[in-house]
């Protein structure tokens, strides 16, 4: 139960401090409103993304470690095929994609016994490869309309689309499946493989859905990638580290078992808003990575320092 | 267990290896030389492509000079993964110490810039330790945010430099390039290396108390051990190591960039597993690391060789990453 609280307190906690650099992002730039909302928002949808995947991956009790490759894989078939072909079918190949690469990612964790590190870190390489048999250089084409569904507002201003996007892709996936037996098998596996096992979780097919679901969010950040620049960037961008800083900061345990979604989305949010404050404070755009860094490893030591004083070890 | 029924050679066989983990990767690393004389004749050996000689040295001496660096890096990997950690900052870590000292060469002589290159890799080391020895916190995230910290630091500290001009040290230079009966000079500075860190391993406490954390965290700190002050020595050495790492690399490269030494960092993660380090802690071995980045090495060799696309090339180098992993899990039974 006190666990229970604490999970909540973190993502409370949170969503002050975001409404808190909101504020402060307002009275710096008091011209600052629906439109710096809206372009946070869009910024943030392949981070966002990307986090959600490593989330899962995380709680399930794993790392991946290739969500940026698999996200430049998705981004350049996207930009391929969309050059070629119209709208929707595109946009589920691509999607189809992506779960295809998660799956592989799982099914080798599970079949060699090759620690999911390793694993990762090896289909990192295949799949920045595979990008760049896709395309060599930076290039192909995006449909209009998948760059209208991020840009702008929806219904009115202040709500921005990309915003609606995250909520939607998110909570379309995981929604359904965290009320579901592979959600429960998802945090059991994470909290304790062999008591799962024991009380009768299929570990393995738990573990290899749970890597699918990474890489068909990776699908998703790298359409939102392709929508955002427009074409097709095969060089994987630096969607790795920023994953797992907003993963851990949002309150999910490395080692599995503990935390949402909910938690490192928000998490996204806040690390977009304090490099935008830097910028509006005219902050120069290197000792902002110095500070996010450092911010980023301070949160980290607090939430550590704040979790030992229950009864971790 | 069902295979001791099926076939007991075969499973002493496979007891033996384990016990052994370096010869099933000396002969892997054969069989990819082998492969490779096959693929271009005449590499290896030269006196089939009408040279003297029967093994080329230049070839060799090349090899060795690349794994140089790569195996340095992959030492920090070990190290840590000895305690169930891991050292994502070592290939910032040398970045900076390389950029540093060619910089600051040009500005104040070659003896300060080479001490503060080191202690600027000494100062990422400290505090590394602190956050994993003291707060606490996962290595994997704490050695990730100090490199991300160092690379912004290092951004900023380029446009103070940007003036000043690049020099490299003439010993590093020689040590880099140099070569000696046929041999890099690196091996001056590896060979000794390498020993420090085969006897740090095999014959000291310190050692034994990086596989005792590794095996058994509680065990070890109900027996005595103040785990903060082991972890606090434990990354500032591996990042000491990085940074004489990245200094050799400097002399080799002989040029600064400010991701000089970044794209080393996966495969030295890569050569410490392929050498049988397990990164659940308690179990990992030098020796078998310098193979596994002599390993690496052969595989670029031989991808570059072969004029494959660079897709190709990226993607099987991952494949078989994962290939020689896995087949070492099924053979030794370990993880």
């Amino acid at each position: 139960m006190s666990g229970a609280i604490r999970k909540h307190a973190w993502v409370m906690g949170l969503a002050v401090l975001l409404v808190v650099l909101l504020t402060i992002t307002k009275l710096i730039q008091p011209t600052f409103g629906a439109s710096g909302l809206e372009s946070i928002a869009r910024a943030a949808l392949p981070f966002a993304f990307a986090t959600a995947g490593m989330a899962i991956v995380v709680i399930v009790g794993g790392i991946d470690l290739s969500v940026a490759s698999m996200m430049a894989v998705c981004a350049v078939t996207a930009a391929v095929l969309m050059e070629r072909m119209a709208g929707a079918p595109a946009l589920f190949i691509v999607l189809g994609v992506g779960l295809l690469m998660g799956l592989i990612n799982g099914l080798l964790i599970v079949v060699t016994r090759v620690p999911d590190i390793v694993v990762t870190l090896a289909m990192l390489f295949v799949w920045e490869g595979v990008a760049l048999l896709i395309l060599e250089t930076p290039g192909g084409a995006t449909a209009d309309w998948l760059e209208q569904a991020i840009r702008g507002h929806f219904l009115f201003d202040g709500l921005p689309k990309a915003l609606l996007v995250i909520a939607l892709g998110i909570a379309v996936v995981w929604l359904p499946i965290r009320r579901s037996k592979l959600g429960l098998s998802i945090y059991a596996t994470g909290s304790d493989e062999l008591a799962a096992f024991r009380s009768g979780v299929s570990v393995g097919r738990t573990k290899i859905a749970a890597y699918a679901l990474c890489g068909l969010f990776c699908a998703m950040g790298g359409l939102s990638l392709a929508a955002l620049t427009g074409i097709g960037e095969p060089v994987p961008g630096p969607y790795l580290m920023a994953s797992v800083a907003a993963v851990v900061l949002g309150g999910v345990v490395l080692g599995g078992g503990k935390g949402g979604l909910l938690g490192p989305i928000i998490a996204v949010f806040v690390l977009r808003i304090i490099r935008t404050i830097l910028t509006l404070l005219a902050v120069d755009p290197n000792v902002t990575t110095i500070i996010e860094g450092t911010i980023m490893v301070l949160v980290v030591m607090l939430g550590t320092a704040a979790s030992l004083k229950g009864a971790r070890r | 267990m069902s295979m001791d029924t099926i076939d007991p050679p075969m499973v002493r066989f496979g007891r033996y290896l384990r016990d052994n983990p370096i010869i099933p990767l000396l002969v892997f690393l054969f069989l990819m030389i082998a492969v490779l004389e096959v693929l271009r004749p005449g590499i290896v050996t030269p006196f089939r492509a009408g040279r003297d000689g029967l093994i080329s040295t230049f070839w060799v001496g090349n090899l060795i000079k690349f794994a140089i660096p790569l195996a340095m890096l992959a030492a920090c990997q070990v190290l840590t993964m000895l305690t169930a950690g891991i050292d994502l900052s070592v290939g910032v870590v040398a970045t900076v110490s390389a950029f540093v000292c060619a910089t600051l060469s040009a500005i104040w002589g070659v003896t300060p810039a080479v001490l503060i290159a080191l202690s600027a890799g000494l100062f990422v080391g400290v505090v590394n330790g602190i956050g994993v020895g003291l707060v606490r916190v996962h290595p994997l995230i704490m050695t990730l945010g100090t490199g991300l910290i160092a690379t912004g630091c290092l951004q900023v500290y380029q446009r103070l430099v940007i003036n000043a001009g690049t020099e490299i040290p003439a010993f590093l230079a020689w040590l880099g390039t140099g070569r000696t009966a046929g041999m890099p000079n690196g091996l001056f500075v590896f060979i000794p290396f390498a020993l420090f860190i085969l006897w740090l391993m095999r014959y000291t406490g310190f050692g034994r108390l990086l596989f005792a954390l590794g095996s058994n965290e509680q065990a070890a700190k109900l027996s005595g051990v103040r785990a903060w002050q082991v972890y606090l020595a434990l990354y500032v050495l591996s990042s000491l190591i990085a940074a004489l790492a990245g200094l050799l690399y400097l002399g080799m490269i002989r040029q600064t960039s400010l991701s000089l030494a970044n794209p080393l960092l996966l495969p030295s993660v890569a050569a410490a597993v392929i050498g049988g380090t397990s990164i659940f802690g308690g179990r990992g071995s030098f020796a078998g690391a310098i193979v596994g980045a002599l390993i690496l090495r052969v595989l670029d060799t031989m991808l570059t060789l072969m004029q494959l696309p660079e897709g190709v090339r990226t993607a099987l180098f991952g494949l078989i990453i994962l290939a020689v992993t896995a087949l070492y899990v099924r053979i030794t039974g370990t993880r």
